[in-house]
C-alpha cells in the first residue's frame, strides 16, 4: 500500500502488557478521504490499535506518524484527531452543553463547527443542558459524537460508533461520516456491525492476535477471499490463520 | 488555562456529586453532634479530632479510587484532546481535590457557624484543623490516585485503598506503640518524633494535638517536643513536612499518570 | 551560719539606732516625712525614727527615699502616702525589723537587686510578734518579704513583682521561716522564685492570694503542720505548687492551673499526711495531684478539668480517701505505678463513665475502672505519650474496658456518680483565663 500521502499511520508498532502481546508489528495506514474498517474478534487489539494511535497507549517498538513525522510519546499532534470512544461515562453531574465547552476549551485556537450546527445534527436540543447522569445511553452517544465531529480534524477515529444509537440517529451519523470523508478527512472506525462497515469502508484491516492479517481495499478483501459479504470474507480469513 | 478548563469542569461534576455532598452532610452532622454533647466550640473541636484523623484519610482515598474508576472513560476522552498528561493530571487532582476540601471546611465550619461560634478564641484551633485536613486531602486524593494509575482492577486498588488508609490509621501506630514499650529503657524521644513526622496521620494529629486541650499534658515529654514542634521553628518544620508528604504523593501520582497505558 | 548572720544584723541595727532609741523615750506621736510635709517633720525616714516616741506614727509623703537600710527597734507604724517610694538603688534591702508591734502600710518599696550571699529583701522582720504588712508595693525585689522567727504576723493587701530572671536571681514572695500564726492574705505576689513560702511554721495560713508565673513554686512549704492554704489562686507557676513533710493541713477552695512542664505539678503532696485537700478546681495542670508517700488524706470535692493527668496516685501513698470528686476532659484520670493499692477511690464523678443507673438513685450500677490501660503504657514508655491521642490507645482503652487485666483491681470506683458535684463557684475561683467554655 502506499503510504506517501498517509494523514496517519503506525509502522511496526509492537506493545506488550506484561507478557501478553497484544499488539506485534503492526504497519498501517490511514489514508485521507477514506473510511478505514479495523475488523477483528474481541481480543484481537482493535482497541489498543486505537489507543496507541491516539497517544494513550504508549508502543514498546514502532511509531505513529502524522504525515510522514514521528509524533509517538508528543501530545499537539492530537488536535488533528477527532475521537469518538467506545460509548463512554460521562461525567454524571454535566451537560452535553458543558462537555462541549470544556472539549471546545481545550482546544482553544483550532477551527471548530458551529456548536448549533451540531446540535441539530445530532438533535441534542431536547436535552442538551440536562445532567448527562438522567440521559438515555443513545443521548450519551449521540453527545460522545458530537464531542468528536466538533472540530475539523484531518482523522478522525471511531469506535463502535452507532452502538446505543436508534436507526434514525444512526442513519444520520453515518450521512454525517460518509459526508466527513468526502470532505477529504481520514477515518478509522471499528464495530461488530458487519453490514455497517461493508456500507461505509472504503479500506480494511484485519487483525487477528495482535498481527495485521489483511490489509488492502474492501474490493481487493473481496477478491481474495472470493466472499460475496464481508462477513463471508472475514470468516475465510479467520479459516486460512 | 488548559488546566483551568479542565479544572473547572471537574469542580463543576463534584460539587453536585452525591457523595461529596453526603460527606459534608456527615462531617456537619458530627460536628453538630459532638457541639451538642460537649456543649462548647472548643471541645467539640477537640472530639473531632479522630473523626478527622480516621474519616477524611478514609473517605479521600476509597473516594478517590472510586471515582478514578468511575471518571476513567471520560479521563480518557480528555487524554485524546492535544494537551500535556501533565497538564490534565493537574486539573483532574485539583479538581478532585477542591471540591473535596470545601466540603470538609464548610462541614465542621457551617454548624460553628450557625451556633454564632466563630469566635476569635477558636479561631487558631480552628485554623488548625483545616489547615490539617486540606493537608490530609491533597495526601490521600495523591495517594488515591497513584492507585488508580498503578492498578486497573477495580476491587484491587479498593483494596489497596483501604489496606493503605489501615495502615496508615491503625497499624502504624500499633506497631509505634509496640516499639515504645519493648525499646523503653532508651532515649526514645527523638525516634518517636521522627516516627511521627513520618507518617501523614500522625503528623496532623500531633500537630492538632498542641493545639488542643490535652496540650497540658505535653510538658510531660519534656523540652524535646517544645524545641522540634514549638514556635516558629516548629510551625516551619511541620508545615514543610505536610508540604513534602503532599508533594510526594503528587509526584509519584503524577508520574504513574504521564507513564500510564490507558 | 544563719545564727552569726543574725547576731550580725542586730549588731548593725542596734550601732544604727543608739540616738533613736534614746529620743524614744519622749518623742513625738506623729511625725511628717517629706519636703513641704507639715510639722512636726523630718527630712528623712530615719530622722523620723529617732523622733518618733513608741507606738507613734511616720507619715511618709510622696517622694522617692533612696536612705540606707532602716532598721526598726521600736513599736511604731510607718505609713505611706500615696506617691512615697523606698528605693534601695539595687544595692540594699529596705527595712528590718526587729521589735513587736511594728505596721507598715502604704508604702512603696523598690530596687533591692539581688544577692547571692545573703536572702537580701525588701522587709526583714525577725524575732517579733504582731507586726503588719498591708497595702503595700513590692517592686524589683529579691525577696518581697522576709519573716523569721515571728509569731501573730499579718501579711494583706499588698502587690508584689519580682526581679525579672531566673531562679537563682530571684528570691520568694513572702517568705515565712520557723514562725507562728502568720496570715497571708489577699495579696497579689507575680514573678517570684517562690510566691509564698512557708517553712518550719506552724497554725499559718494563706488565703485568697493570687500567686502567679513563679520562677519556681506559687506555694511551697515543708515542715509546717496544722496550716491552712485556703481560696489562692495559683497559676502559670513554673513548676506548679509543691508541699512536703507536713501533716493536719487544710488545703480548701483553691484554683491550681496551668503548671505546664516536664516536672511540674498543679499539686504536689510529698508525705503529706492526715491532711484536707478539699473543694479545688484544678485546670489545665500537667499533673494536677501528685501524691507521694501521702497517707490518710482526703481528697474531696475537688474539681479536675483538662488536665495532661488529673491524679498521679503512687503505690507509697496509702490509705487516702479519694471522693466526691469531679473529672473532665482529663486525658488520664488517674493514675499509678503499682498493680496493688490501699487508698478508697469512691464517689466521683468521671465524665469518662459509661455505665448506667437503673435504680436512678445518681449512683452508677457498675464500678468504674479510671486507670487507662495507655496511662499504664505511658508510665512504661513515657515516649508513647505522642500517641495518646491515636485510635490505637482508644483501641486498647477499650480492649481494657471490655476484659479487664491490666489495671489495678483496688483502683475501681465501686460508687461512680452519674452527676458531677455541683459547686457554687466563689468569685474568687473564676479563672483569669477560663475561655468561654461552658459546663457539660
Amino acid at each position: 500500500m502506499n503510504s506517501l500521502n498517509a494523514v496517519l499511520e503506525t509502522r511496526g508498532v509492537s506493545k506488550r502488557f506484561g507478557r501478553t502481546s497484544v499488539l506485534h508489528d503492526v504497519s498501517m495506514t490511514l489514508m485521507p478521504g477514506r473510511v478505514t474498517a479495523v475488523l477483528g474478534p474481541n481480543g484481537s487489539g482493535k482497541t489498543t490499535l486505537n489507543k496507541t494511535l491516539l497517544g494513550l497507549v504508549r508502543p514498546n517498538a514502532g511509531d505513529v506518524l502524522l504525515n510522514g513525522a514521528t509524533v509517538t510519546g508528543t501530545d499537539a499532534y492530537r488536535a488533528h484527531i477527532g475521537y469518538m470512544p467506545q460509548a463512554p461515562r460521562f461525567p454524571e453531574n454535566l451537560s452535553a452543553r458543558d462537555v462541549l465547552k470544556l472539549v471546545l476549551s481545550l482546544r482553544p485556537h483550532a477551527p471548530h463547527v458551529a456548536i448549533d450546527e451540531l446540535v441539530a445534527a445530532f438533535d441534542l436540543e431536547s436535552f442538551y443542558t440536562r445532567s448527562l447522569g438522567v440521559c438515555s445511553g443513545g443521548q450519551r452517544q449521540r453527545v460522545n459524537a458530537a464531542v468528536a465531529l466538533l472540530f475539523e480534524p484531518a482523522v478522525i477515529i471511531l469506535d463502535e460508533p452507532t452502538a446505543g444509537l436508534d436507526p434514525v440517529s444512526s442513519a444520520a451519523l453515518k450521512d454525517r461520516i460518509i459526508a466527513e470523508r468526502n470532505k477529504g478527512r481520514a477515518i478509522l472506525m471499528t464495530s461488530h456491525v458487519l453490514s455497517e462497515l461493508e456500507e461505509l469502508a472504503d479500506d480494511v484491516v484485519f487483525l487477528l492476535e495482535g498481527k495485521i492479517r489483511f490489509q488492502g481495499t474492501l474490493e481487493a478483501l473481496r477478491t481474495s477471499t472470493g466472499g460475496l459479504t464481508l462477513e463471508r470474507s472475514i470468516s475465510t480469513l479467520m479459516l486460512q490463520c | 488555562m488548559l488546566i483551568l478548563a479542565v479544572l473547572r469542569a471537574q469542580v463543576a461534576e463534584l460539587s453536585r456529586n452525591r457523595w461529596v455532598l453526603s460527606y459534608t452532610v456527615l462531617l456537619a452532622v458530627l460536628t453538630e453532634a459532638l457541639y451538642q454533647l460537649s456543649g462548647s466550640a472548643p471541645r467539640a473541636l477537640s472530639g473531632l479530632l479522630n473523626v478527622v484523623l480516621l474519616l477524611v484519610p478514609l473517605v479521600i482515598t476509597v473516594f478517590g479510587v472510586v471515582y478514578w474508576h468511575t471518571s476513567r472513560e471520560f479521563t480518557e476522552l480528555l487524554l485524546a484532546q492535544p494537551l500535556p498528561r501533565r497538564a490534565l493530571w493537574c486539573g483532574l487532582y485539583l479538581g478532585l481535590t477542591i471540591p473535596l476540601v470545601l466540603a470538609y471546611a464548610v462541614g465542621i465550619t457551617l454548624p460553628l457557624l450557625l451556633h454564632r461560634e466563630l469566635t476569635a478564641a477558636i479561631a487558631p484551633l480552628l485554623a488548625m484543623y483545616l489547615l490539617v485536613g486540606t493537608a490530609l486531602t491533597l495526601c490521600f486524593a495523591a495517594i488515591a490516585l497513584w492507585i488508580g494509575a498503578t492498578q486497573d482492577d477495580r476491587l484491587k486498588a479498593l483494596g489497596l485503598a483501604l489496606g493503605i488508609w489501615f495502615a496508615a490509621t491503625v497499624l502504624y501506630d500499633g506497631l509505634v506503640v509496640w516499639f515504645a514499650t519493648v525499646y523503653s529503657d532508651w532515649p526514645l524521644e527523638k525516634p518517636m518524633l521522627a516516627l511521627m513526622f513520618a507518617n501523614p496521620v500522625d503528623l496532623a494529629r500531633t500537630v492538632l494535638m498542641l493545639q488542643l486541650d490535652s496540650a497540658a499534658l505535653m510538658g510531660y515529654t519534656g523540652a524535646v517536643l517544645a524545641n522540634v514542634l514549638g514556635g516558629y521553628r516548629g510551625a516551619l518544620a511541620t508545615i514543610t513536612a505536610l508540604a513534602l508528604w503532599i508533594l510526594l504523593p503528587a509526584l509519584a501520582a503524577g508520574r504513574s499518570f504521564v507513564k500510564k497505558d490507558f | 551560719m544563719r545564727h552569726s548572720r543574725r547576731w550580725l544584723v542586730i549588731g548593725t541595727a542596734l550601732l544604727f539606732s543608739v540616738h533613736g532609741s534614746l529620743a524614744a523615750q519622749s518623742g513625738d506621736t506623729l511625725v511628717h516625712v517629706g519636703k513641704g510635709a507639715p510639722s512636726p517633720s523630718a527630712a528623712t525616714i530615719a530622722d523620723a525614727l529617732r523622733q518618733v516616741a513608741r507606738h507613734g506614727q511616720v507619715l511618709v509623703h510622696a517622694g522617692v527615699y533612696a536612705e540606707s537600710t532602716l532598721v526598726i527597734l521600736k513599736p511604731v507604724r510607718i505609713t505611706g502616702k500615696p506617691g512615697a517610694i523606698l528605693d534601695g538603688q539595687g544595692a540594699r534591702g529596705l527595712v528590718i525589723v526587729n521589735s513587736d508591734s511594728v505596721e507598715l502600710r502604704g508604702l512603696t518599696f523598690r530596687n533591692t537587686g539581688s544577692s547571692h550571699t545573703d536572702d537580701r529583701a525588701a522587709v526583714r522582720i525577725f524575732e517579733s510578734i504582731a507586726c503588719v504588712v498591708a497595702q503595700n508595693r513590692f517592686e524589683s525585689t529579691f525577696f518581697a518579704l522576709h519573716l523569721q522567727r515571728v509569731d501573730g504576723c499579718i501579711v494583706r493587701e499588698n502587690t508584689m513583682q519580682g526581679l525579672a530572671g531566673s531562679q537563682s536571681t530571684t528570691g520568694n514572695g513572702v517568705h515565712v521561716w520557723s514562725s507562728r500564726n502568720v496570715q497571708v492574705e489577699h495579696n497579689t505576689i507575680t514573678g517570684h522564685r517562690d510566691g509564698i513560702y512557708f517553712e518550719f511554721s506552724r497554725q499559718a495560713s494563706a488565703r485568697q492570694n493570687v500567686v502567679t508565673e513563679s520562677l519556681r513554686y506559687g506555694l511551697h512549704f515543708m515542715f509546717s503542720d496544722s496550716c491552712a492554704y485556703e481560696s489562692n489562686r495559683f497559676v502559670a507557676n513554673r513548676s506548679g505548687v509543691a508541699v512536703m513533710y507536713a501533716k493536719h493541713v487544710r488545703i480548701a477552695d483553691n484554683l491550681f492551673s496551668d503548671a505546664r512542664n516536664s516536672a511540674s505539678y498543679g499539686l504536689l503532696l510529698k508525705e503529706i499526711n492526715d491532711s484536707q485537700i478539699v473543694g479545688n478546681d484544678f485546670l489545665n495542670n500537667t499533673i494536677a495531684v501528685h501524691l507521694e508517700g501521702a497517707n490518710r488524706n482526703h481528697v474531696s470535692g475537688n474539681r479536675f478539668e483538662a488536665n495532661g493527668w488529673a491524679m498521679r496516685l503512687l503505690a507509697d501513698a496509702q490509705e487516702n480517701q479519694i471522693r466526691d470528686n469531679s473529672f473532665f476532659r482529663n486525658v488520664f484520670d488517674l493514675s499509678t505505678n503499682s498493680q496493688s493499692h490501699f487508698s478508697t477511690v469512691r464517689g466521683n464523678y468521671w465524665d469518662r463513665y459509661r455505665g448506667y443507673d437503673l435504680d436512678r438513685d445518681g449512683v452508677g450500677d457498675v464500678p468504674h475502672a479510671p486507670v487507662r490501660l495507655f496511662a499504664l503504657v505511658v508510665e512504661r514508655a513515657p515516649a508513647a505519650l505522642l500517641l495518646v491521642r491515636s485510635a490505637v490507645a482508644d483501641a486498647l482503652d477499650l480492649l481494657e474496658r471490655i476484659a479487664p487485666t491490666l489495671t489495678p483491681a483496688t483502683l475501681l470506683d465501686q460508687a461512680p456518680r452519674m452527676r458531677a458535684t455541683v459547686r457554687a463557684p466563689s468569685a474568687q475561683l473564676v479563672p483569669a483565663r477560663r475561655s468561654n467554655e461552658r459546663a457539660p
